[in-house]
């Protein structure tokens, strides 16, 4: 009997595809506009949350001065060694440690020049921010011990300066000081924030310190935690050290931040799936539209086919077997747009998410989800025209011209 | 609810059954206290002119309608005060309809038309199409199945719409002027076709009729004017009598 009933609406969808097709097309656009909406809007935060994550995992950054946090902003005295020395005797959960000092320089080999950014440090500071080495070395300990003028080049200058041939071994010149390249990073790409993150000279921290700038204060301490779990702990720990080593009393605000990567993904991730949110929402509301064609086409089709109930129910159909019947049909409707919308969707989110260099996440249960919805559309808007055919009389609908 | 054969060699009785539409001065008695009975393997026509109450009662025969007072037995069974879904299960189980407009659905073959009744009776597939085949032979149109109604001459629609009443073995068939339609020879062909079903099937017919030279086929006359039966009659005795609906009479 179902299966009969479902033929039968099918046969009645076929017999006028074009209206059939025009009734559909509301929930098809819909369901397209949802699936399409919500599939960008995931690739889009995934792709924010991947870039946020090329920062580094589980980073942490010390930085003196309040950060934002603070109103007016007043110099706050850089670390020194003897702080990276504390964090390591007595943080723990901490995996690698990365002292920074760095400064903007003109950099120079043979004709060309660049402008960059040269940050002193140790090697920990290529695991902590997630860089890996393309190809040559990192500094020795004794490089590191004796503040050799060697340098690791990131990707954007390298290219600037050598383009296609080889840097390894070259002498080049930063700032006033001359530079043997060690070695080149591999790409991370630009950063969340669109910052270009290949655009970097790595030296040792004392060659910086003492050769570059004629300083010994650190700018910036980069941390990595042993897992993401523990970097609110790891962080909690630091503000108690910094707090305790700078002599800051209670109640007074911190002279330094802690900057958490994660706690930037997630503000991230949150704004756009916000706005996921919204246009999920104004594809709902395209739904409903959808829904109403579906109804306003189906009290249509019941005056029509009026004669038709009046036929079905002489014969010994019941009031609810009309219901039925017309009911599937509009949920047939409803489902076969819902297919339809589902497949134009991914079709479109796919070119969308291509064109856009957006990672393409197939999510089944926003598929499953709108097929449901369409369904639930049909059902919904189904329901007063069956209702309608079911109550007919079947004297005056077999009377009907 | 279960109306049964061996009770009751009445198929349908009506008594003092009346109908009445609309209020106060608006009221129409389309019956007046009516009282008959068709026996089983009767074929009883229903004559009158319009507006006489022989549509109503027609409508209250195949359960379509109900009665404002007074009894309808349905193989001795009081189906009068049944509701809407109670009825609908009588026309599914009992009764098999006829009409003047043949009344098939479109676009739909001959046989799925015919298969329809046992759609609703929940046949399974494989059955329905058996029945309905045979049923479709029974009118001679087997070699027409797969015809819509549009490919069909009005006679052999009309034969469809006889197999589709049939297909369900009714203990009761109605024919709502099922020659209306039709031209006078194609006329003939159904009549002998309802006839020879009545006869050899021995299947119970209510016809209703305005054509007077159809009263020939039948066994029984039901006369009705305004709301009564004006007389009982054999299709001889009526034949006899010049135009009945125009004589003046008392009841």
């Amino acid at each position: 009997m179902i299966l009969a009933t479902l033929w039968m609406a099918v046969r009645e969808i076929l017999r006028n595809k074009l209206r059939s097709f025009l009734t559909m097309l509301g929930i098809v656009i819909g369901v397209s506009a949802v699936i399409a909406l919500v599939n960008i809007g995931e690739g889009a935060t995934a792709k924010v949350k991947s870039d946020i994550g090329k920062l580094g995992d589980n980073l942490l950054i010390v930085s003196p001065g309040a950060g934002r946090r603070s109103a007016t902003y007043t110099p706050a005295p850089l670390f020194t060694v003897d702080d990276v020395a504390a964090v390591r005797r007595e943080i723990t959960g901490v995996e690698h440690i990365a002292p920074t000092a760095g400064a903007q320089q003109l950099v120079v080999w043979g004709n060309k020049n660049h402008q960059s950014g040269v940050t002193g440090t140790t090697n920990d500071y290529l695991a902590a921010r997630g860089y890996q080495l393309a190809r040559g070395r990192e500094f020795l300990p004794t490089e590191q011990a004796s503040g050799r003028a060697v340098c690791i080049l990131g990707t954007t200058i390298k290219n600037e300066l050598f383009g296609a041939s080889d840097s390894l071994g070259s002498s080049i010149r930063v700032g006033k000081l001359s530079c043997l390249v060690i070695g080149e990073l591999q790409s991370k790409g630009q950063s969340g924030m669109g910052q270009d993150q290949d655009d970097l000279v790595l030296m040792p921290l004392r060659t910086v310190q003492r050769r570059l700038i004629g300083d010994p204060g650190i700018n910036a301490i980069f941390l990595s935690a042993k897992s993401a779990q523990i970097t609110s702990a790891v962080e909690r720990q630091l503000q108690a050290l910094f707090r305790q080593r700078r002599r800051i009393p209670p109640g007074a605000e911190d002279d330094f931040s802690v900057r958490d990567m994660q706690e930037i993904a997630q503000a991230m991730s949150s704004a756009t799936g916000t706005l996921t949110a919204l246009l999920g929402a104004i594809a709902a509301v395209s739904l409903l539209v959808g829904g109403i064609g579906i109804m306003n086409i189906m009290l249509v089709n019941v005056t029509e086919r009026t004669r038709e109930i009046g036929i079905r129910l002489a014969i010994g159909a019941l009031a609810r077997d009309v219901l039925f019947q017309f009911l599937v049909e509009a949920v047939v409707l409803s489902t076969l747009g819902g297919l339809i919308g589902i497949a134009a969707g991914l079709g479109m989110s796919w070119s969308a998410t291509r064109a856009l260099d957006l990672p393409f996440l197939l999510q089944p249960e926003i598929l499953l989800l709108a097929f449901g919805f369409s369904a639930f559309v049909g059902v919904l808007f189904g329901f007063l025209p069956a209702r309608k055919a079911a109550r007919l009389n079947p004297i005056e609908a077999l009377r009907y011209e | 609810m279960t109306p049964d054969a061996e009770t009751s060699t009445n198929v349908v009785e009506f008594v003092q059954l009346s109908k009445i539409y609309g209020k106060g001065d608006a009221e129409v008695r389309a019956l007046d206290q009516v009282s008959f009975a068709i026996g089983t393997g009767e074929f009883v026509g229903i004559m009158g002119a319009s507006g006489s109450g022989k549509s109503t009662a027609m409508n209250i025969i195949g359960c379509l309608d109900a009665p404002t007072s007074g009894h309808y037995l349905f193989h001795g069974v009081d189906v009068g005060g049944l509701d809407r879904d109670q009825h609908a299960l009588l026309r599914r189980h009992y009764i098999g309809f006829v009409f003047q407009g043949f009344n098939l659905l479109a676009k739909t073959s001959a046989l799925e038309n015919v298969e329809l009744p046992l759609v609703y009776r929940k046949v399974p597939a494989k059955e329905r199409r058996q029945r309905a085949l045979a049923a479709l032979d029974s009118v001679g149109l087997s070699n027409r199945a797969s015809h819509v109604p549009s490919e069909l001459s009005g006679g052999q629609q009309q034969r469809v719409a006889i197999a589709r009443a049939l297909v369900t073995s009714p203990s009761l068939l109605l024919a709502d002027e099922p020659t209306g339609n039709l031209d006078s020879r194609t006329k003939v062909e159904i009549m002998r076709l309802l006839v020879e079903l009545n006869e050899r099937r021995g299947i119970t017919i209510a016809m209703v009729t305005h054509e007077p030279e159809m009263a020939e086929y039948v066994q029984r006359v039901l006369l009705f004017r305004d709301g009564h039966i004006l007389r009982e009659a054999s299709p001889d005795a009526l034949r006899s009598s010049t135009a009945p609906e125009s004589r003046p009479t008392a009841p």
